[in-house]
């Protein structure tokens, strides 16, 4: 045992020495990680079991934070449900709008293609939330209100912002609109990089229409980028808050568009009760890495 | 003909009917998506009394730079000058990127291309890093910045952000499609890994490194000094830019005037960064 052990004990040491190039590469890099990462990351996973409030030492309460959570926090309860309707609705639509965007506009000419990506790049890093206030502000002076009362589809303002029946949607609609950003981007360059020669073989065998090209050129050597875009997706449809915080306020009316992303920042960062707020990224994350692996299946990656 | 069959990448004989469909569908979904930008920039530039018009309007009557001048006069009064912001702004911005870039770049060839002990290990680690999103992380890169007392020095605002995993992730899916045969036969040539990264595999994965470059700087230039930094002297543009926006006249005018103000530089990189590829990338691609 002892014996066998110490043999493989020295291949591995064979093989990492072998390899030792590509350990040179990789430090730079696995370095800054696990010091600004890989560590915050260790360090905060245990606290979510703990009463801590950032001044005082974090003192360890058992599962009593997730209990509270699941057994006597009706408004957390609420935000799950929000979060999964708020996922349900910004994830796949903005993924599928991610590809046919990108898709299409690599039907364009070079100028065409430039000024689309940007058009529809701009508002994920815009941070533009003053403009939308003004959009669905709640009296007449709101350009959607007075859009709406112009062409006489409604008499009296909607209060977009502030009416329980509206913020949810409200917040998707603007969640939609900042939605084109990494996995979109990540798609286009993977549409640049696609091997042209592929689809010069498939014109002389009679692949012709862009939906053949797409199907079995296309699609098969997008792969990667997929994948890519799915996990952002999937990161930001679950971790989804502060478009509402932003917008319709933190609580928004009856809680209608409280994320658990935002549920946690309430008591993160409002009240201090960081152990509490913990316990919920915690939930967040097991949500999303669950997602992943079922993602994972589907588009068939082992290493997800 | 053959020319323009390459530089399109479309097989020949396509109907242009299809390519101009293409166009007005997304020209509409542009002017929808572009709406509140060109409004954003449109309230920017109106002055104080028609903010109040009824109806409003889609457009100024007399446009202005009064929202800007009033930004700059609140930026003024700050003991640090303007250019000592850019300054900050523009040395973070520069190092993050292009230690970005370079960082990543090396570690996703590696992780994409070569197997060795911990490989599959480390792929998983930099996902999982990716969907834990909490906000205790922030105290503890605070606490870890302190224990390297590194607070209030201008570093603590770079190295943290150098080490992307969502860099990391981008480039090696990208770098996953390259063709194995190419990285061996440089290899059979007796070039090393690092020659082979930077003269075979980075030329061939422009378009991803362009898309890095464009997210690294997005997210470097918008970096707010927050608790990090107490010195006036080393904060950053955004954190000035922001506050004089909120403070004594806060209106709607002058948050636009800093939103636009504060989106120049990314969309100047942005453009550059596309034309880039999309002109370089037209003719080339490696063939297995």
């Amino acid at each position: 045992m002892k014996k066998s052990s110490g043999r493989s004990s020295s291949v591995l040491w064979k093989d990492i020495k072998k390899n030792a190039a590509c350990y040179g590469m990789l430090a730079p890099f696995m370095i800054l990680f696990l010091i600004f990462t890989v560590v915050p990351v260790v360090m905060s996973l245990p606290i979510g079991f703990t009463d801590f409030d950032m001044v005082n030492k974090p003192r360890f309460v058992g599962f009593s934070n997730y209990r509270a959570l699941f057994f006597s926090d009706k408004i957390f309860l609420r935000s799950i449900r929000t979060t999964m309707i708020f996922a349900f609705f910004t994830g796949p639509l903005s993924y599928i709008l991610c590809f046919l965007l990108a898709w299409l506009i690599n039907e364009l000419p070079p100028f065409f293609r430039t000024l689309f990506t940007l058009i529809f790049y701009i508002p994920s890093f815009a941070g533009v939330y003053t403009v939308w206030q003004l959009i669905f502000s709640g009296d007449m002076n709101g350009y959607l209100n007075s859009f709406l009362m112009d062409t006489g589809i409604i008499t009296s303002p909607i209060q977009w912002l502030t009416d329980g029946r509206y913020v949810l949607w409200v917040t998707i609609a603007v969640q939609l609109w900042i939605s084109l950003g990494a996995g979109f981007l990540a798609l286009r360059a993977g549409f640049q990089n696609i091997d042209r020669s592929q689809y010069e073989a498939a014109a002389i065998e009679g692949l012709n229409s862009r939906w053949q090209e797409l199907v079995y050129i296309t699609i098969p050597s997008m792969k990667p980028q997929l994948l890519f875009a799915a996990v952002m997706q999937i990161v930001s449809s679950f971790t989804a808050g502060t478009v509402a915080q932003n917008l319709v306020g933190l609580p928004s009316t009856d809680y209608q568009a409280d994320t658990m992303m935002s549920h946690a920042y309430d008591y993160g960062w409002l009240r201090y009760e960081m152990g509490y707020a913990s316990a919920i990224c915690m939930i967040i994350f097991l949500m999303m890495f669950i997602c992943n692996k079922i993602i994972g299946r589907l588009l068939s990656a082992d290493d997800l | 003909m053959a020319h323009r069959l390459k530089a399109s990448n479309r097989p020949a004989g396509r109907k242009y009917a299809g390519t101009v469909g293409i166009f007005l569908f997304l020209t509409v979904l542009g002017i929808f998506m572009a709406f509140p930008i060109y409004l954003t920039v449109v309230t920017s530039v109106k002055p104080v009394e028609e903010l109040f018009i009824f109806p409003p309007k889609l457009y100024t009557l007399r446009p202005t730079t009064d929202n800007f001048s009033d930004m700059f006069a609140a930026l003024r009064e700050n003991r640090v000058p303007f250019s000592r912001y850019v300054f900050n702004s523009v040395f973070i911005t520069v190092s993050v990127t292009v230690l970005q870039c370079v960082s990543v770049s090396m570690a996703a060839f590696v992780l994409a291309k070569c197997q060795f002990p911990g490989s599959k290990a480390i792929n998983a680690l930099i996902v999982t890093a990716l969907l834990y999103q909490s906000n205790v992380i922030y105290i503890m890169q605070y606490i870890v910045l302190s224990r390297l007392h590194l607070i209030n020095d201008p570093a603590a605002l770079i190295l943290p952000s150098v080490a992307s995993p969502m860099g990391l992730f981008l480039m090696r899916q990208s770098m996953l499609r390259m063709p194995d045969s190419v990285i061996d036969a440089a290899k059979v040539d007796g070039a090393g890994l690092f020659r082979i990264c930077r003269q075979i595999v980075i030329p061939n994965q422009k378009p991803a490194l362009m898309t890095l470059m464009i997210f690294a700087f997005g997210s470097a230039w918008n970096i707010q000094s927050g608790s990090l930094i107490f010195d006036e002297q080393y904060k950053t543009l955004p954190t000035a830019v922001m506050q004089a926006a909120s403070s004594g006249m806060a209106r709607a005018g002058i948050a636009m005037a800093a939103a636009v103000f504060l989106l120049i530089p990314p969309v100047i990189v942005f453009i550059f960064a596309q034309r880039y590829v999309i002109e370089t990338m037209a003719h080339s691609g490696i063939k297995e």
